[in-house]
């Protein structure tokens, strides 16, 4: 569905070049739903405006929904649909003529356009609200109104940019319905920028993580876990039984750790599949004798990853 | 020009697409803000008919031919019509401003429609009521002694919605480049707008004027747009004035497309 390579994207600003994206590979099959991950400024939105056509690349290719950007941007255009970052419908008018403009724009016939703007309206809990003025509606209507424009012409592909930034958890969920039994339904292929770890480690069956301009890192959220950051467990022993709880640990993990708690020492190490490994170990410490004080297990988050290839939180950039 | 040609290109390359129905379906949209809030045509027609009537009493006092009345409304009339061009054209770039702000222009951006459509498509727009308010200000001037020729009035307005096309175009153009501070977009349409305005003799003949502003009016396109414009009210389409006027009009026109899809193509929003 898309096909990219070397792509790149630099900005003149005064006399300074900023180089936005630097050099991106990327393939996206169909069906697949991948979220970009990254600060602000990394370059995602940069990215994203590059595969939707609105922006040429400086240099590199890419082709999205078999049509090469710089080539064809109008044919890249009429078979994708693009929800932005803010209100997609205009204010001033009213949410009825909005879809079958919207239509419209992209070539359905006014009866294809009624039909498919009367089936949104459904999909999207939008019944009702045909004559309302756009400006009336709620932060979350506007939003679900948003996504209606953006399937309007039924397209394969479909981009969302920050689709949830700003939204209260319960529109948040409720967005989220939507976008996924679009995709259940009709197997639409979604690419998605977000700041929001919880959101790409949830949702997205593919990140891409991308820091100045590059992508770092490329799975799913569960292997990047698993690989770049581990699950970690800590069991805490008194002094007596250090020395055995020392012998099981090193069996048991990598990266041992050792810091003074209450109730002793804490120990803590990295292992493979924390849910399973954790009650092994604390078997055998049992079976040889050692009282175990305090047992953690910490999955790590996206955040986790991020800092550990970068060396920088995530959430220091988002708020940034 | 070629990225004109370019995205010409590419939306014929998709069968059902013509620029023209672009065009027609950016118009469209646009002008469901008048049809759905239709008081504001009906203010929109007031404002020129108030400008008529204060205004040519004064000039036909202070001109005092001894040709009457009106021999002042054929001059002033066409001024009239080519001011009221200048303010909606002028303008269309300020619904655009409020649309890059909220969003919806971005979305449009990302439909497949042809960028000079989007252009035109606004331009024209802006240029609708305006037909309605020449023809409405010209029928309400004929009882003062305004002679009317329907088919140079035509013409004259024809060539007024070329040069408005290119106007609407660079407002568009400077919305766009003005989106990050919206008080700029006025401090320059309103500085542009008023010399461009008296430096083609619209409202007071420059003949009697100092030789400096008669050298700038010579460069003012606006002033060939009023010239063509008095002359064709006046019944006359032999004239070289006509000639001047649709030059000005088809080089603006052009002028206003280029620098627009430019704009468009190359902003990053």
């Amino acid at each position: 569905m898309i096909h990219t390579q070397q792509l790149t994207r630099t900005f003149e600003s005064g006399k300074e070049t900023v180089e936005a994206v630097r050099g991106i590979d990327l393939d996206v099959a169909e069906g697949e739903l991948v979220a970009f991950l990254g600060p602000n400024g990394a370059g995602k939105s940069t990215t994203l405006r590059m595969l939707t056509s609105l922006l040429p690349p400086t240099s590199g290719t890419a082709t999205v929904a078999g049509v090469d950007v710089t080539a064809d941007p109008a044919g890249v255009r009429s078979r994708i649909g693009y929800i932005g970052q803010k209100d997609g419908a205009g204010h001033n008018y009213r949410v009825w003529d909005e879809l079958l403009m919207q239509g419209r724009f992209y070539g359905l016939d006014k009866q294809r356009a009624t039909a498919r703007a009367d089936e949104l309206l459904g999909t999207l809990d939008l019944e009702g609200m045909k004559m309302r003025k756009v400006s009336t509606l709620s932060g979350g209507q506007k939003r679900r109104l948003d996504i209606a424009l953006g399937l309007i012409h039924e397209p394969a592909l479909l981009f969302l940019d920050e689709p949830s930034t700003g939204m209260d958890p319960q529109n948040r969920a409720n967005l989220w319905d939507h976008i996924l039994r679009l995709r259940e339904e009709f197997g639409t292929t979604i690419v998605l920028t977000t700041h929001y770890l919880e959101e790409a480690d949830t949702m997205a069956e593919r990140v891409v993580v991308i820091d100045h301009g590059r992508i770092i890192a490329d799975d799913t959220a569960q292997s990047l876990k698993a690989e770049q950051a581990g699950d970690r467990i800590t069991v805490t022993v008194g002094a007596d039984d250090l020395p055995t709880a020392r012998e099981v640990v090193a069996q048991a993990g990598t990266e041992v750790q050792e810091v003074s708690a209450d109730g002793g020492t804490a120990i803590s190490f990295r292992v493979d599949a924390g849910p399973v490994a954790l009650p092994r170990v604390l078997h055998t410490l049992g079976d040889k004798g050692v009282a175990v004080n305090a047992a953690t297990l910490k999955q790590p988050t996206l955040d986790d990853v991020f800092l550990n290839l970068t060396g920088r939180s995530l959430r220091e950039g988002a708020e940034a | 020009m070629s990225t004109i040609l370019d995205s010409a290109a590419t939306s014929a390359r998709i069968a059902h697409r013509s620029v023209l129905g672009d065009i027609k379906a950016v118009w469209t949209r646009e002008t469901l803000t008048i049809l759905r809030d239709p008081f504001s045509l009906v203010f929109s027609l007031i404002q020129p008919l108030v400008f008529l009537g204060l205004f040519a009493p004064l000039l036909a006092g202070v001109a005092d031919d001894g040709l009457g009345f009106g021999s002042t409304l054929q001059f002033f009339l066409p001024g009239v019509v080519v001011m009221i061009t200048m303010f909606g054209t002028s303008m269309t770039g300020a619904n655009l401003q409020f649309e890059i702000m909220t969003g919806a222009f971005e979305r449009i951006l990302a439909t497949p429609l042809a960028r000079q459509a989007l252009l035109i498509g606004r331009a024209l727009k802006e240029l609708t009521p305006l037909v309605v308010q020449a023809l409405i200000i010209t029928l309400v001037a004929v009882p003062f002694g305004f002679d009317l020729h329907p088919a140079h009035i035509v013409v004259g307005l024809l060539i007024l919605g070329v040069f408005g096309v290119g106007v609407g175009a660079l407002s568009y153009a400077l919305a766009i480049a003005t989106r990050k501070n919206e008080w700029a977009f006025w401090a320059v349409q309103q500085s542009l707008l008023f010399p461009l305005l008296i430096l083609s003799g619209m409202m007071l003949p420059l003949e009697t004027g100092p030789d400096w502003m008669q050298a700038l009016s010579k460069v003012n396109p606006l002033t060939y747009i009023v010239d063509a414009e008095r002359v064709l009210f006046a019944g006359t389409f032999d004239d070289s004035a006509v000639v001047y006027g649709i030059v000005a009009a088809m080089v603006t026109c052009a002028a206003g497309l280029w620098v627009g899809v430019r704009t468009v193509t190359k902003s990053i929003l």
